[in-house]
């Protein structure tokens, strides 16, 4: 396959087919609406479901119907739009039933505006609907990262059964880049035994999305509970940059993480010995890494597009072993590298431990493409 | 007649849809009977082994303990959209909604509008009460006018509550709604046309001609604290005035719209 | 080495058609590049504008504060660009549409009569190839002319086939008019 000029939302859409998605129910929400016209005219063309929902709520619950069926379905929306979804959300969490979600978020709170924000991670990573069920939240920095989460968001919804959300900002998804998309995946053709198939020749499949029973939900609960622990055992994924020598880690998701890249290397030209890490996985959170990197370093600066959500589970990773400083922007400014380039040189400062001189070069690996670390 | 000619026939049996076992439902209440109706119809369409039920959320939450085909349990309102996602992936599959008024005519008018103006090619079973039953008797968008319920204990006031939705009338209005019918449930006879309407209501699905309801009024005898008779007196002396009985709409096709 | 531009007109003006170009140019060059637009409202008041950054190593930020290149095409782009651009950095207006001259005497400001060329060629939507021509010529060539030439046959001509000779046309005289306006300036 060629490397191509992509449209980080056609690409999105285009590698979900790709991934073998059967389905798509949406409705039109900035930024995040390329997606949608682009299912719009290539469903179609190679015979499989789109249907523009009379809203999110129904779009979502569309989804579950067709999840239902054993089928791969997916919806995308932005953040108003995602918090009608929630509902459906959690019955889909109950019932359990595989689905991918995709979430160009944009400026909150209320109608917000429809500039790239970072302000839904609390939503997403921490309460995607009522009750205690947590998503796969796969966060990409670039359409080529955005590609290869597809597959992987329609492979990990499927082994787990459960929801898995593409998190992402109207940056990436309005942005063009080079990027590969992966061969036409042959659709899956036998539904899963779970699936709503029509009890002909078997007992009947129920897909319940309650247990009345106090104890049946407790028990419930707790089976759910070890899958979401497998999960967080199994899954983790991030990507770092010129931590081996780092004094001081730069900790970003999706665009922050990706500007934050450049103002690292900046830093390294100052020579200050900064590193990137970026979670890939928002949900699982790679904690045990962030924990491993805290022994050494001595300060953290954590980069975000809202008021401060994902510092939270930095500083309970990093657990007081460093300070841990925050730089965020609103209402749809970036955080520029300049300006994180100032809050590395003031915590470089503000460091007490006395560091040997650090020669100035830029050294690490560059933003692998198609390769995501991941640790058990 | 002698001895050795007399033959046994079974003229009354357990549909093979319905599944054998004790309902939740209250003494009295037409759940089952609604119930009964459906898997009667499923046997004789012989489309069992191929229907997919949605159950709403309500009352008639374990409707999938009583039939005996694969089910899912929607959010409270969304059992069309659910039925829509279902059906477009399953085209060859028979898909029904089965919902109450608080579910259908409440919280979930947008799902039900919508289905069927896009023609949806599903059948929804729509019980209409006149209160909500599961959450103890409040009042319904199809609770009668001066009905006192537990959320309007002077009486539904027209001012402050509004007037009785009528949703089939809705419906029927709606250009790709191929099937819309009223029934009841009171007495045998309407019993029998409510069967031959929801008879008629999966005929429409199974021939792709569109979108089909049928609202079957019931009733509610712990709610309306009432005996068993004394509701179905009810139902046939102050719901079917307001409720009428009949046919809203029996169209050849909409626009013969298919699943992929 | 890193390159950013600025293309910044009005919408219909071909912003963002150019900005792609140059994209596509340094993909086929084998080189790294993000094309990032404006977009929603602020696309809808009249001005549209795109970054395009180019690099020979993984591009981290899409956008820059201070750009280095600006191609502004009208007024209004102009007036935002003209603080914003980097000291040292290059500023290249359409002058046809520009109705002051610049006053930061930090940054190379080149005027070039675009519109008027355009109108010349025959075409006024040439306006945006002279303009990238223009800074093909200044900006220590991002990259060579031919591969935007080929890029503007491989990834443009499907709709605009006709239209090939003339924009190629366009970016020579956009280069022509930069010579001479580099060189007076």
């Amino acid at each position: 396959m060629a490397i191509e000029l992509l449209k980080g939302n056609e690409a999105i859409a285009e590698a979900a087919v790709r991934a073998g998605v059967d389905a798509y129910f949406g409705y039109p929400i900035t930024p995040q609406t390329e997606l949608l016209e682009y299912m719009a005219k290539r469903m179609p063309e190679l015979g499989r479901v789109f249907l523009q929902a009379e809203s999110e709520l129904g779009a979502i619950n569309m989804v579950y119907g067709a999840a239902c069926a054993g089928k791969r379905a997916m919806t995308s929306s932005s953040s108003p739009g995602v918090s009608l979804m929630q509902e459906g959300l959690s019955y889909i969490a109950a019932a359990e039933v595989p689905v991918v979600l995709v979430d160009v978020m944009r400026g909150g709170p209320g109608l917000g505006n429809i500039a790239p924000s970072q302000s839904d991670y609390f939503q997403m990573v921490k309460s995607a609907g009522h009750g205690d069920f947590k998503p796969i939240v796969l966060a990409p920095a670039s359409v080529q990262e955005a590609v290869d989460i597809m597959d992987l968001a329609f492979d990990l919804a499927d082994k787990y059964r459960t929801i898995v959300t593409v998190l992402l900002d109207g940056t990436i998804g309005q942005m063009m880049e080079p990027a590969e998309l992966p061969p036409m995946k042959p659709r899956r053709t036998a539904a899963p035994g779970w699936a709503l198939t029509g009890a002909a020749d078997r007992s009947k499949n129920m897909i319940l999305p309650f247990r009345l029973q106090v104890d049946d939900l407790e028990a419930y609960n707790l089976q759910l509970q070890q899958k979401l622990a497998l999960i967080a055992h199994s899954e983790v994924r991030y990507h770092e940059q010129m931590v081996d020598d780092a004094e001081l880690i730069v900790v970003g998701f999706g665009t922050a993480g990706r500007i934050a890249q450049t103002a690292v290397r900046l830093a390294r030209r100052q020579g200050i010995k900064a590193g990137l890490f970026r979670p890939i996985t928002l949900w699982p959170f790679p904690e045990r890494r962030l924990s491993q990197l805290a022994d050494d370093a001595r300060g953290f600066l954590v980069v975000e597009m809202n008021a401060g959500q994902m510092v939270e589970d930095v500083r309970l990773a990093v657990g007081g072993q460093a300070p841990v400083k925050f730089l965020g922007r609103m209402g749809g400014s970036l955080p520029m590298p300049d300006d994180i380039l100032a809050a590395i040189v003031k915590l470089d400062q503000a460091s007490t431990r006395a560091q040997p001189d650090a020669p100035c070069t830029i050294e690490g690996p560059s933003m692998p493409l198609k390769h995501f670390v991941s640790v058990n | 007649m002698t001895i050795e000619s007399y033959s046994e026939a079974i003229v009354a049996d357990r549909p093979k849809a319905l599944s054998k076992t004790q309902s939740h439902y209250c003494p009295g209440c037409l759940h089952g009977l609604a119930h009964r109706l459906i898997a009667e119809v499923l046997d004789e369409l012989a489309i069992r082994g191929t229907t997919l039920m949605v159950a709403p959320v309500g009352c008639a939450v374990f409707a999938s303990n009583y039939f005996e085909c694969d089910s899912v349990v929607a959010p409270h309102g969304r059992a069309p959209a659910v039925a829509t996602g279902l059906k477009r992936v399953s085209p060859d599959k028979i898909v029904f909604a089965y919902q109450g008024d608080g579910d259908l005519a409440s919280i979930g008018t947008a799902e039900i509008i919508h289905a069927a103006a896009r023609g949806e090619s599903i059948t929804v079973i729509f019980i209409n009460n006149a209160v909500y039953g599961m959450t103890g008797g409040q009042m319904a968008p199809t609770s009668l006018v001066g009905m006192k319920t537990t959320s309007s204990p002077f009486g539904r006031d027209v001012k402050t509550m509004g007037s009785p939705l009528k949703m089939s009338e809705l419906i029927a209005g709606i250009d790709g709604a191929t099937f819309v019918s009223r029934r009841s449930m009171h007495n045998p006879a309407e019993i029998r046309k409510a069967k031959k309407a929801i008879r008629r209501a999966f005929e429409v699905q199974i021939n792709h001609q569109g979108f089909s309801l049928v609202e079957l009024l019931s009733n509610c005898p712990t709610n309306w604290q009432m005996t068993p008779l004394e509701s179905l007196r009810w139902i046939e002396t102050r719901m079917v005035p307001v409720f009428p009985l009949g046919d809203l709409k029996n169209a050849a096709a909409n626009n013969g719209l298919k699943g992929v | 080495m890193q390159y950013d531009v600025v293309f910044s007109g009005f919408g219909g003006q071909g912003v963002l058609y150019a900005g792609q170009l140059l994209a596509y140019a340094a993909m086929d060059h084998g080189l790294h590049v993000t094309w990032m637009p404006s977009y929603g409202p602020e696309m809808r008041g009249g001005t549209a504008n795109c970054t395009v950054i180019v690099s020979d190593e993984d591009i981290g930020s899409p956008l820059v504060t201070h750009p280095t290149n600006v191609i502004a095409l009208n007024n209004p782009s102009v007036d935002k660009y003209e603080p914003l651009v980097a000291q040292g950095g290059l500023l290249i207006y359409n002058a046809s549409l520009t109705s002051r001259t610049l006053t930061r005497p930090d940054i190379r400001g080149i005027p070039i009569h675009a519109s008027e060329a355009a109108a010349e060629l025959g075409n006024l939507r040439l306006l945006n190839m002279i303009m990238m021509g223009a800074l093909l010529q200044l900006a220590d060539a991002i990259v060579p002319i031919e591969v935007v030439e080929i890029a503007l046959e491989r990834h443009m001509a499907t709709r605009h086939a006709e239209l090939l000779a003339l924009n190629r046309s366009a970016l020579r005289r956009g280069m022509a008019l930069a010579n001479f306006a580099g060189a007076v300036a």
